[in-house]
Order: C-alpha cells, then sequence, then structure tokens
C-alpha cells in the first residue's frame, strides 16, 4: 500500500529519491530506531497508512528482518548458506561468535548491546562466510575476523570505524559474454526504440527468443504482449531484484554494474506495453546498494530517460521508484512480490489470474528478473537476430551464472546456453567434484555421470545458482541444510508446504543423527512425492526436490547411516528425559534408558 | 458475465455449470462430494487446506479455486487422492493440538468428521505441540488457537459478511497463527458478536462459546448423525445467516 503521507519524504530529501512511500520503509525506519517495533507504533503506523492494525501485525510477523522484541545496538544476521554461510570453512563460525560475546544464537545480550542470529543465503557466496551488520554485508569472515569483530564491539566501536576492506564487495566477473562484453551506451536502446513503434520493438523481443531469466522462462516478448492487451487503463512494470535462491548473486552484480541497461530495460518495457509507473522490488539483503541505484536513477532523469516526454517524446512518460523487502524468500515468486509491494505479506496469490493481467493493484502488470531487462536492452540495441543466434534451439542468448562452493575461482560466468556442466567445472577450476546443486535449493542436485548435461531450458534449467559440492562435503548435511531452510522460509499459507516442509526437516534430522531406519526412508519419499503435488505454489513444488534427488543418486550415503532395525522413535528418548533428569537432580543410571 | 452453460465429468459423471462457476461449485450443485475444511459457499475461496484438490485434464488443481472449463475431465474419489487427503488432514491433526476425547466440538467438528470420513486411524506423524495463547478476554467466546487450522473461515466471514474484520493471520510458516485485530491484539476489545458469522464458522474448536457446554450430547451432534459428505450439501452463508444460533 502506497499510502499519500509523504512523513518518509520530508527532513531527508536526498536519501528518499525514488523511494516508495511504503508500509516496510516506514516499518524499517521505526525498526532501526527502536531496535523492533513496538505494538503502540504497530497501532499509530496502521493509522498513518490507512490500514486494519491486523495487516500491520501481520507483515512484522511476517518478515524476517522486522522484530516484535529488541536486537541489539549490534545486530549481527550470519548467512546460512551453505557458500556464504557459518558452516561453509570447516569451524562452526557462529558457534565461536556467540561463544566470544557470551550469548546465544536467536537472542539479545541482556545489555542490550549486541544479538545474534542466523538468516537465509545474503548472496555473498564468492565471498565465503559473511553476515549482516545492522543490515550491511561483511564478508570473507573467518575465525581471526570474528574475534577482531567481537572485540569492535565489545569497545563498542561504531560501524565507520570497522576495517573498510570487510565491507568491500567484488564484483568477481570471471567469464563476460554476450551481455557482460557488449557496451550498452546509456539511452541508446531507447532512442532506438523511440524511434519506431512500440509494436516493433515487441516484435523484436519475440523473434529474439529471450525468455525469463528467474527460472520459469517464460516467453518475454509474449508476456509484454499480453500485457499491453489486457483491458485496462493502467498498466504496470516490476523488476524483481529479490535474488533471494541460495547460491545466487548474479543480479547483486547486475544491479551494481549494469543498473543502466536494468533502468533502460524496464523504461523499453514501459514503452512497449502502455506502463507510466515501474517498480524495481529489491531484497532486503541488497539494501546497501540503494545509494548506488538512486544516483543511477537521478542520472537518467537528469538526461531525460526517465520521468515526462522521455527523450522528448511527448505523451511518454515514465517513473521507476524502489521498494525494498524485509527479508522473505518467498517474495521472489512474482504474486507474493506483487502482495508485498502492496504492503501485505508475501504470500503468493491463486494462479490464474496471472499478473500480466491482474498484478500490482489488479492492474496489468508485467515482472520480469534483472538480467531479463537487461537483456531486453541488449536485443533493442543489437537486434535480435544477433541474440537468437547464440544459445540452444529454445534457449535464445546467453545466462549468467553464480558460481560458488568447493572451486578456486567463485564468481559470476556467463555463457551461451547449451554450456555443459563440466565446462564450467573446469573454468572455475573445480576438481573432485562429487555434486552440483543446479539451481538452487528448489532446483536439481546432479552427479558425476550428469556432468555432460546441458544448461538450457530444454536441459538443466536454473535461475542461475550453481553450487559445487566437493568430494569431502557430507552431502546429507547439505540437505539438512536446504529442508531448514524451506521449513523456515514456507509462508504458511497451505497445509502440505506449512506442515510438510517442517516434517522434511525433522525426518533429515533424524537420519542425519543416525536414529533413522528404512522405514523413515520410505517415508521421506512419500511425504517428499506429496509437497511436491499437493502445495500452493513453487516453493512447496520444489521444496523436496533436493531430497529425491539425493535418494536417486547417492542412495549409499544415506543407508550407510540407517540403524538396522524396524522401528525407532521420531525423538531420542533418553534426551527427553533430560528434563526430568534436572528437576530432579538426578543424573545416575538408573534416571538413563541404557 | 453471460451465463453460459456448459459440462464437466468428475469421476465420469456429467455436471453442469455456469460461466464464473468454480468445480467446486458446479460439483456441489450437483451433489458430488469433493472433501474440504477451508472453503464455505458464499465466501471467497481461499484454496489453503488443499483437501479438494483433485486432478482436472491430469493437473492436480484446488477445486475451489479452479474455474469449471467445459468438457474438463475430472478425478475427485479415487484412491490416490484420498490417500493424499488423508495425509493433510494427519497434518493438520499433529500440527495442532487436537485432543478430541477433551474438546467440547467433538462430534461437531469438521477436522474430525474428515479424519473419519478418510478413515484416518492414527495420526502418523509426530506431534508439534504448538504452544499458542489463548484468549479468554471475550466474555462469550472463547479463542484456543491450539486448534486452529488456519483455514481462514472466520477472517473471511468476519470481512466479507460481517463486515468487521475482527480476525487475520500473521506469522509466516509453522508460526502462522490467527490475531484479532485490536489495538490490544485481544478478542474482548473487538465488536465480535455471537451472532456474527465468523463467531460460527470455525470448523474446529478454536473460535467456542463459553458457558455453553454439552447441550447437545455427545452422540447426537451433527456428525454423529450425518456423514460430512451429507451435511456438506446444505451449507451456504445465506442459509447459514438464517441459522445463527443453531
Amino acid at each position: 500500500m502506497l499510502s499519500q503521507h509523504s512523513e518518509l519524504k520530508t527532513g531527508n530529501n536526498a536519501d528518499a529519491d525514488f523511494i516508495a512511500d511504503h508500509l516496510l520503509h516506514r516499518l524499517y525506519r521505526l525498526q532501526q530506531q527502536h531496535r523492533h517495533i513496538p505494538p503502540q507504533l504497530m497501532v499509530e503506523v496502521a493509522r498513518e497508512f490507512g490500514l486494519p492494525v491486523s495487516q500491520v501485525v501481520a507483515v512484522v510477523n511476517f518478515y524476517s528482518f522486522l522484530y516484535q522484541q529488541p536486537v541489539g545496538r549490534y545486530h549481527l544476521l550470519f548467512s546460512n548458506c551453505t557458500s556464504c554461510g557459518y558452516q561453509a570453512g570447516e569451524v562452526n563460525l557462529l558457534a565461536l561468535l556467540c561463544r566470544q560475546l557470551n550469548i546465544a544464537s536467536g537472542q539479545t545480550r541482556a545489555d542490550g548491546v549486541v544479538s545474534v542470529d542466523e538468516t537465509s543465503c545474503i548472496g555473498m557466496c564468492d565471498h565465503g562466510p559473511s553476515m549482516l551488520v545492522n543490515g550491511v554485508p561483511i564478508v570473507n569472515l573467518d575465525e581471526g575476523r570474528i574475534k577482531q569483530l567481537c572485540n569492535l564491539i565489545a569497545a563498542e566501536q561504531s560501524l565507520d570505524d570497522w576495517p573498510a576492506d570487510w565491507f568491500r564487495i567484488n564484483n568477481h566477473i570471471r567469464k563476460p559474454d554476450l551481455l557482460l562484453n557488449a557496451p550498452l551506451e546509456c539511452g541508446d536502446s531507447l532512442k532506438k526504440a523511440l524511434a519506431g513503434d512500440a509494436l516493433l520493438m515487441l516484435e523484436s523481443i519475440m523473434q529474439s527468443g529471450l525468455r525469463g531469466r528467474g527460472g520459469a522462462g517464460f516467453a518475454t516478448g509474449k508476456k509484454w504482449l499480453f500485457c499491453r492487451e489486457a483491458e485496462s487503463d493502467t498498466r504496470y512494470v516490476v523488476c524483481n531484484a529479490d535474488e533471494g535462491e541460495p547460491g545466487t548473486f548474479k543480479d547483486r552484480v547486475l544491479l551494481q554494474c549494469h543498473a543502466d541497461a536494468l533502468f533502460e530495460g524496464m523504461t523499453l518495457c514501459a514503452y512497449g506495453i502502455g506502463a507510466k509507473k515501474g517498480f524495481l522490488y529489491l531484497r532486503g539483503e541488497y539494501r546497501y546498494l540503494l545509494g548506488h541505484l538512486q544516483a543511477v536513477l537521478r542520472r537518467r532523469y537528469d538526461s531525460g530517460l526517465l520521468g515526462a516526454s522521455i527523450l522528448g517524446q511527448a505523451g511518454f512518460s515514465f517513473d521507476i521508484e524502489i521498494v525494498i523487502g524485509a527479508g522473505a524468500y518467498i517474495c521472489g515468486e512474482e504474486s507474493a512480490l506483487i502482495e508485498s509491494l502492496e504492503g501485505k505479506p508475501g504470500i503468493p496469490r491463486i494462479r490464474p489470474p496471472f499478473p500480466v493481467t491482474h498484478g500490482y493493484l489488479g492492474r496489468p502488470t508485467v515482472v520480469n528478473n534483472v538480467e531479463t531487462f537487461i537483456a531486453a536492452t541488449h536485443i533493442v540495441q543489437y537486434g535480435s537476430a544477433g541474440f537468437s543466434a547464440v544459445g540452444t534451439e529454445k534457449s535464445s542468448g546467453s545466462k549468467l551464472l553464480s558460481v560458488s562452493g568447493d572451486c578456486r575461482t567463485p564468481g559470476i560466468y556467463e555463457y551461451p546456453y547449451g554450456v555443459s556442466i563440466q565446462q564450467v567445472l573446469d573454468d572455475c577450476g573445480a576438481t573432485q567434484v562429487q555434486a552440483v546443486q543446479i539451481g538452487g535449493p528448489a532446483g536439481s542436485l546432479l552427479a558425476k555421470k550428469d556432468f555432460n548435461r546441458q544448461i538450457s531450458f530444454e536441459d538443466v534449467s536454473t535461475g542461475g545458482s550453481f553450487l559445487i559440492f566437493g568430494e569431502n562435503r557430507d552431502l546429507l548435511s547439505i540437505n539438512r541444510n536446504f529442508a531448514r531452510f524451506f521449513a523456515h522460509e514456507s509462508c504458511g499459507f497451505c497445509t502440505p508446504c506449512r506442515v510438510g516442509t517442517r516434517l522434511l526437516e525433522n525426518s533429515i534430522g533424524k537420519i542425519a543423527d543416525g536414529r533413522a531406519t528404512w522405514r523413515d526412508v520410505d517415508e521421506i519419499k512419500q511425504l517428499s512425492g506429496f509437497v511436491r503435488h499437493y502445495s500452493h505454489c513453487g516453493l512447496g513444488h520444489t521444496a523436496a526436490n533436493h531430497i529425491l534427488d539425493s535418494l536417486r543418486h547417492f542412495p549409499g550415503d544415506i543407508q550407510n547411516l540407517l540403524v538396522q532395525q524396524a522401528f525407532t522413535p521420531a525423538f531420542d528418548l533418553d534426551a527427553a528425559l533430560e528434563t526430568a533428569r534436572q528437576m530432579t537432580q538426578r543424573d545416575d543410571a538408573d534416571a538413563h534408558l541404557e | 458475465m453471460t451465463e453460459t452453460t456448459g459440462t464437466i465429468f468428475i469421476d465420469g459423471k456429467a455436471v453442469g455449470f455456469m460461466q464464473g462457476q468454480t468445480i467446486m461449485d458446479a460439483a456441489l450443485s450437483a451433489q458430488v462430494y469433493i472433501p474440504h475444511l477451508c472453503h464455505y459457499p458464499g465466501l471467497t475461496p481461499s484454496g489453503n487446506c488443499r483437501l479438494c484438490v483433485v486432478e482436472a485434464d491430469g493437473r492436480r488443481a484446488a477445486a475451489c479455486t479452479t474455474a469449471a472449463k467445459a468438457g474438463q475431465q475430472i478425478s475427485n474419489n479415487t484412491a490416490e487422492l484420498n490417500a493424499a487427503r488423508k495425509v493433510i488432514t494427519q497434518m493438520l491433526f499433529v500440527e495442532g493440538n487436537h485432543i478430541c476425547p477433551s474438546c467440547e466440538k467433538s462430534g461437531n467438528c469438521k477436522l474430525q468428521a474428515m479424519g473419519y470420513h478418510l478413515g484416518m486411524l492414527e495420526e502418523h506423524y509426530p506431534q508439534f505441540n504448538p504452544r499458542r495463547v489463548l484468549d479468554a478476554s471475550h466474555p462469550d467466546i472463547l479463542l484456543d488457537r491450539g486448534r486452529c487450522i488456519l483455514c481462514g473461515l472466520c477472517v473471511r466471514a468476519s470481512h466479507e459478511v460481517d463486515k468487521k474484520n475482527v480476525f487475520a493471520i500473521a506469522g509466516r510458516g509453522a508460526d502462522a497463527y490467527l490475531i484479532v485485530n485490536t489495538v490490544s491484539g485481544k478478542l474482548g476489545d473487538s465488536n465480535l458478536d455471537v451472532t456474527d458469522l465468523a463467531a460460527n464458522i470455525c470448523p474446529v474448536g478454536a473460535i467456542m462459546f463459553k458457558e455453553r457446554g454439552y447441550v447437545t450430547p455427545i452422540g447426537e451432534r451433527i456428525y454423529d448423525r450425518q456423514h460430512i459428505s451429507d451435511v456438506a450439501m446444505h451449507e451456504h452463508v445465506t442459509e447459514q445467516k438464517g441459522d445463527k444460533k443453531r
């Protein structure tokens, strides 16, 4: 809900440039100020935005970065991703951090100075273990840095005085191709498009064979045309920069290096469909990019590439505003993203109707990935023939891969579609590879025998995440990590996903702890199939993929851990007696089961 | 909207529908039962419980939110779908604190009736044993979140029929819970009335009347007398409104 109130914009004008007046932004400010959102302020905000209190409470409860209890003055959120998480190296850095700070994860220390918790992948997978400190990423963490960091907190040093190189985020573009190599001058594509008819431009996008880069692969030109043809006087362009799939960070780099091409792509789309307003929905983890994005937008307005009468063409006006998420993977799903844009919890809508006809505020809306808009700019600039000449029959152009995990040079690799997995592994210096997870936890886990397969919509499709697991990795711990991720990120709307992801997390835990029998494995198989087939949206449909893949490709890893019994209980019986032992102050042999 | 009529086929049976109707609407008007908990005719369908998932032209879809299309072949009462429905029902049981023998709703409870309908003999999955806050602040109505299945019927009934907007669902994943739209978050501060549809529509024992225990003895209650598939044929918001104090 975009309220008419302009309170956010007062006082701090430059900072508020192009920032939508949005419930999430108002709540973010309160979070910064009070380190939580006190109930009476939720009531005030509700009044201010003309919303029911329950909607504000629901939003605060839904997003991970909004809290009902105060967090510390230093709020540390360690990524738990397999590549940029606290267990990416050999030492559990979260445990070390908690020991050093004398705090338990998930808690705020009694003195209110510091709080520690974990969070889903923060998109720093090419930088090793990373965390958000008061929302700002710090990278390349190791034991030494953790200890240093604890000293800085003990001395209550301002973040401004922390070592600058901790905050340095590199682009790590290792292999540029079609998009990353081509120079795109600001406004050139737009000039070309405006010189011709909007339909001609749509035609060219369609001919290029461009498909959505977020993963689903819907034909972009067709999407734009459907939106243009949908009956309405108002249409919207939305860029999905809620890159949350663990292991993906290519949008981070594109936003940093190619923001102009992105905004130009959105403007081209606006021209094509007849929209006057666009939104960039940026994931909360990338808030640090905001200043940069605002500067690019400012320059484009100043150059007449945004705003009223773009490039002097009367009647063509287009504005872009930024909306920043607050920690919810599900908002990467386009209809959940739209709900979030409307100031609600990110719960996926029933589809159909699809956003192209009923999107933001019920109006026809194009939602595309960052990379898709940039590819569109490229196509308008250089023509569709050159684009469709690259790639495979059903997958035109190139794909940016976010490569991380057990390899020598993690980073961004761009390839024409059709590249083999082995080729990528060779280029990034990955040897002795056990498995790769392509498309993130929601994608597919592939074993060696599949490394000759291709990255493409017709073979192995991916939004860009490419996680490499070396021979020494315990794959079951990866499954455990993923299962936990889905249970944490399930929106809770439908029964199969809400309950099923939690059950799967517990079952994988039981196997990993060496307490499971073959019956449990049968159960997991059935449950996985059930969650896949009966859930409401893509999160549930894909949440069990990694488990089914593991059972198919690496059955031995699981079998070796099974107990040779017909049945074992879901919980550890002896451990369950611990409370009773404590209460009775007993620890003798008779107080234990064995 | 032009009211053209078409035909769909549910387990081979020809069922007519009017334009704009969902598979569920068409089924109910033809007296065909598709199991459901979060749906109540007359309220906007939600599609959250997933019990009504059918196979429509080979694709799984929630009957309550999927439009009927002429010629559609629908599988509904199949062993596979009913097995999945049993799993969903078991999930709802273990997720909350559903202890039928001590629950006043027993016999009038749709979750319990669904368990019987699907031949559920055990809960199968480990209990979550959630600790959810109970709200006894309202003079006449008790809100026991431990028994809530997050179907959202009270949310929609209050919003769409009572025009009060008393309830909402907050939180994420397994931490989702029913909240009350008041400054204090307490039901006692809301204008919920015992005659409101929202106070009467709860399919389980999450919203119940105080001081009204066992008026109808066990054994003579709704689902003791009738099967859930028969009761479902007579449910509709407008009819319900005339029978509020049932």
